[in-house]
């Protein structure tokens, strides 16, 4: 059973969106994305001061069986990235929702959290997987 | 439903993660497959590697039939020996890649692929019907592999007395029976280690009493992670039936002496003549992102792209390693198309790690 913490939105490609307050964001990948995946070895994260928008390619997160693409969930700017992932890939492993953040984006337009799902909704996109 | 060994239910309890892994319901790691291979390196680990066809050949005459159908020679061979060998087609490419081991004068047991196994059987079929001996397909018996160099007395410590002293002799690619249980110092990560092959109503006790003497259970995720950390071949990557032992470095294993004839031989002869199209290199990408089969290698002195076989990342290592497929005087430098960009490269021998130790130069 995959975690799926209430308090976070997600897209249908397994991302997680953390508002932390005054247009800020944190993103990073499920845990069932994690699991998928297996051990991560590598992760390719947005410049920051990148401009992005929802469904843009931000980067990729690396499995030792096979290669991810990661995508902004919401449209923005990368304000910071974690930059402990690339001496710790496996962080992403241990603590998907924690830890294992990927990157911060400013939005530029904060309606967009609407259109994400919520726990509910994405623990149906698991089941259908 | 895939086909299940007779330990199955044991890799259940202990969490597996389950695959298909041609048409067998395999276990692809416990957890994790970066820990579980270190464990194999740093002390020792068992797999489950029943999937494997062991077909056995009996018969006065199964000398005399396999040294027409196998690259190495079997009569090389004394009761208690093994040989790393490969059934070729007439065009001299590999049918599949094996392990043969000499039971007694007249009785060898064969060990291939699981993929392979109705291509080989069909193929022994086909060609052993002249001669006086007696095939016989093993899917009573059961195979672990416990590997490591805490591995043989990990093993011995689950044995009674005298099975501790008939494997305490064993050399390297030695082996033997006792009781009902076969015995072989063999491996396929690079590491000490034995194959048991046992009956399968006796292989998930033999499991459990590894267990409780301290060996992890390991899967095929970390077995494929190892055996190209060692450099070994993995059949339908590094060869297949359109490549010759001779461009996937196993000419060690073809045996000329003599006038020995085998199925093949005029193909290679005539391969050495003309000149080896290829060869197998090792790659390493020292950050980036990982190497993966298909992906084109641009080497520094050739406009001859050629291709990697087998990638990972390696565990012992910390970056990522690969086998290629290369022109024979390819440079030291390369570069690999990953996703789309050229990465730079370090090309060299198609061998990375023995032992515990890196040997990649």
């Amino acid at each position: 059973m995959s975690e799926i913490p209430n308090e976070l939105r997600y897209n249908e490609s397994h991302e997680w969106v953390l508002h932390e307050g005054n247009g800020i964001v944190a993103i990073g990948i499920t845990d069932y994305a994690q699991d998928s995946l297996g051990d991560v070895v590598y992760v390719e994260l947005p410049a920051v001061g990148a401009v992005l928008s929802a469904g843009d390619e931000a980067g990729v997160v690396e499995s030792v069986k096979a290669a991810s693409d990661i995508y902004a969930p919401v449209s923005g700017e990368v304000v910071e990235i974690n930059e402990e992932l690339e001496d710790a890939p496996e962080t992403i492993n241990d603590s998907p929702y924690g830890d294992g953040w990927f990157f911060k984006m400013k939005l530029s337009d904060p309606s967009e959290l609407e259109d994400l799902l919520d726990a509910a909704g994405y623990a149906e996109v698991v089941e259908k997987e | 439903m895939g086909k299940r060994t007779a330990l199955y239910e044991m890799h259940c309890k202990l969490g597996a993660r389950m695959v298909d892994f041609h048409g067998w319901d395999m276990p692809l790691h416990y957890g994790s497959q970066l820990e579980e291979h270190l464990l194999v390196r740093r002390h020792c680990g068992m797999f489950d590697v029943s999937h494997m066809t062991i077909i056995d050949v009996e018969g006065v005459e199964a000398t005399g039939c396999l040294r027409y159908l196998l690259a190495n020679d079997v009569a090389r061979l004394e009761p208690g020996q093994a040989q790393y060998s490969a059934l070729l087609n007439v065009q001299g490419g590999v049918i599949d890649d094996l392990i043969v081991y000499c039971l007694h004068t007249t009785g060898y047991r064969l060990i291939t692929n699981s993929g392979t196994r109705e291509r080989v059987v069909q193929w022994l079929h086909r060609h052993t019907g002249g001669f006086d001996l007696q095939l016989t397909e093993r899917t009573d018996l059961a195979i672990i592999a416990v590997q490591g160099p805490a591995a043989i007395s990990a093993v011995q410590s689950a044995l009674n007395e005298a099975e501790c002293q008939a494997i305490a002799g064993l050399p390297p690619f030695g082996c033997c029976a006792i009781n009902d249980r076969f015995f072989a110092r063999t491996g396929y990560t690079g590491e000490d280690g034995l194959e048991v092959i046992l009956p399968n109503a006796q292989a998930g006790m033999l499991w459990q009493e590894l267990g409780t003497v301290g060996v992890a259970p390991v899967g095929l995720a970390a077995r494929d992670t190892l055996r190209l950390e060692a450099g070994m071949n993995l059949y339908g990557h590094e060869m297949d039936e359109t490549v010759s032992p001779l461009m996937a470095n196993m000419g060690w294993i073809i045996a000329w002496d003599g006038e020995r004839d085998f199925i093949g031989r005029d193909a290679l002869q005539a391969e050495l003549q003309s000149g080896v199209a290829s060869k197998l290199v090792g790659v390493a990408l020292h950050k980036g992102g990982v190497l993966r089969r298909g992906q084109r290698v641009k080497f520094t002195n050739s406009e001859h792209c050629g291709a990697i076989t087998s990638g990972t990342f390696s565990p012992t290592l910390g970056y990522s390693i690969a086998l290629a497929r290369a022109p024979l005087e390819a440079a030291r430098e390369a570069w690999v198309e990953v996703r789309g960009k050229w990465l730079s490269v370090l090309v060299g021998k198609p061998v990375f790690v023995r032992k515990g130790v890196t040997v990649f130069e």
